[in-house]
């Protein structure tokens, strides 16, 4: 697969370099890559490997000891650079505002920032509900729901803000096979659509080479490779192999 | 400890500068004023009852004895509204609603919900805290005039019914009306109107700077309530001292 060509609406994203610890631990360690806007770019890794702590530096919650990251080539450090390009994150957690309903959750976006009346809220709330297949959960509160369901609708809050660049955190992670294949069409879906640029955290390796158009490897703080799906798929690197081709055998197991 | 002190002295400028914005917040204001009349207006009744009828039976007997009767009213009327009143309920307060606030906003930081709000290029300091502060400085002040009121009365029946006083409840108000100037109610709602900040900034700071998983979150409810009880005592000395001119 290719990027589309019509990605007026997404933007581009480069990090460079990026260094992060805490205390005493490198969890990040000169991070590089790039991803073209409208392009869809799914990073793997074990548990541990610094993904989540990349994202949070990339929607500007966490900054970096070294290095830069830049969106449409402006660095996010410049103040107002992040206010103007609209970046949305799906958190791991889901990361739902507990003390509100699922509809207030995902129309607090438009709500908050009085960009529609109410009524016009309430209509684009319904719709992304259904597009991640919760009609009609609008009043329920977030303690309700399971985890995968609060995985929906923290997508379902993302899409509302129209962003330029989605960040999904492990989408799929809490879902059973069924709904993860609903939310990887729906990712290219909204990816073909509307251009925008999407950056997949995930270790579920169906999803990546299902949705990507390049997959980055990271472990331990650094990128392994990146590159087209087939070639990350091919590649020789043992950690790569042993990540990409872990199988259960039920042999080994005394 | 000089860093919490600047990062609360930080938080208290960004909020006075969102005021402006109270009206757009004016619902969550409104639900916190609730919330807060609601776990405390019962408690504050039963508390101010009997902490004016206790100022009666320790200062009564004392001044009947030596024939100043008359000032019974007096007094117990001015350390109500001046002290006691400002100074319990903050305390009162402190515990009811800014252990609320620590916990609320320390569980909002610790299951990222403030980082979800912030990625949504939502205020945090907007959304949640100056709600918080606006609906305490308004409902501290007016449970304290409440406060004085019920204190006044239960004094006045304390009077009526303990033998060694025995001062009847017009007699006590008289005197109180005579002891008493609007002075010192306005001073005493005007310290309360100082505690109220305190407590809020306090227990919105340490919830907002929570770290850790749950236990995390104890040790800033536990934080904000300390600390908050700490500060309104040596701040009402020195209120106090700075009305006294
Ligand atoms: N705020 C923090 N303070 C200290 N250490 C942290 C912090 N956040 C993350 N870490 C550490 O950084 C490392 C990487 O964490 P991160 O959450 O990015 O992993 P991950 O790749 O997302 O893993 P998973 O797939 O399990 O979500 C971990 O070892 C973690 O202990
Ligand atoms: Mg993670």
């Amino acid at each position: 697969m290719n990027a589309p060509a019509n990605s007026t609406r997404g933007v581009s994203l480069q990090v460079r370099n990026l260094w992060k610890r805490y205390g005493r631990q490198e969890v990040l360690r000169g991070v590089e890559f790039e991803v073209q806007a409208g392009e869809v770019f799914v990073l793997m890794g074990p548990s541990g490997s610094g993904k989540s702590v990349l994202l949070k530096h990339i929607i500007g919650l966490e900054t970096p000891d070294a290095g830069d990251i830049f969106i449409n080539g402006e660095s996010i450090s410049t103040p107002g650079v992040l206010e103007r390009h609209r970046l949305a994150m799906v958190f791991q957690s889901g990361a739902l505002l507990n003390s509100l309903t699922v509809a207030e959750n995902v129309g607090l976006y438009l709500s908050e920032h009085r960009l529609k009346p109410p009524e016009e809220i309430a209509r684009v709330v319904s719709e992304k509900l259904a597009v991640v297949g919760l009609e009609g959960a609008e009043d329920k509160m977030p303690s309700e729901l399971s985890g995968g369901m609060k995985k929906r609708v923290a997508i379902a809050r993302a899409l509302v803000m129209e962003p330029q660049l989605i960040l999904y955190d492990e989408p799929t992670s809490e879902l059973d096979p069924l709904s993860a294949i609903v939310i990887a069409e729906e990712i290219v879906k909204l990816n073909r659509r509307m251009g925008v640029t999407s950056l997949v955290v995930t270790h579920d390796r169906d999803l990546a080479f299902d949705v990507a158009h390049r997959v980055a490897v990271i472990h331990e703080g650094r990128l392994l490779a990146q590159g087209a799906p087939e070639d990350i798929r091919q590649s020789a690197h043992p950690v790569i192999r042993r990540f990409l081709h872990a199988e259960f055998n039920p042999q080994t197991v005394t | 400890m000089f860093q919490n002190i600047g990062e609360m002295v930080l938080l208290f400028w960004r909020t006075l500068r969102a005021l402006p914005l109270t009206w757009r917040q004016r619902q969550k204001v409104a639900d916190q004023l609730f919330e807060i009349g609601n776990a405390s207006l019962l408690m504050v009744c039963v508390l101010s009852f009997f902490i004016g009828g206790v100022l009666a039976l320790q200062t009564g007997p004392v001044l009947v004895e030596r024939g100043l009767h008359q000032y019974v009213g007096g007094l117990v009327g001015v350390a109500l509204a001046r002290e006691l009143a400002p100074v319990m309920m903050a305390i009162l307060i402190a515990g009811r609603c800014g252990s609320a606030m620590a916990a609320e906003l320390g569980s909002m930081r610790v299951y990222q919900e403030i980082d979800a709000l912030r990625t949504m290029n939502i205020n945090p300091v907007h959304f949640l805290v100056l709600p918080r502060l606006v609906a305490i400085a308004l409902g501290l002040p007016m449970l304290v005039v409440f406060s004085i009121l019920v204190g006044w009365l239960g004094g006045a029946l304390v009077a009526s019914i303990t033998n060694q006083i025995d001062i009847s409840v017009q007699a006590f108000f008289a005197d109180l009306r005579n002891g008493v100037e609007l002075k010192d109610v306005v001073n005493g709602v005007f310290k309360s109107f100082c505690f109220a900040w305190i407590i809020g900034i306090v227990s919105c700071h340490q919830g907002l700077t929570t770290i850790g998983g749950p236990r995390g979150i104890g040790r800033s409810v536990t934080k904000a309530v300390v600390n908050s009880i700490v500060l309104i005592i040596l701040f009402d000395f020195f209120l106090t001292r700075l009305l006294l001119d």
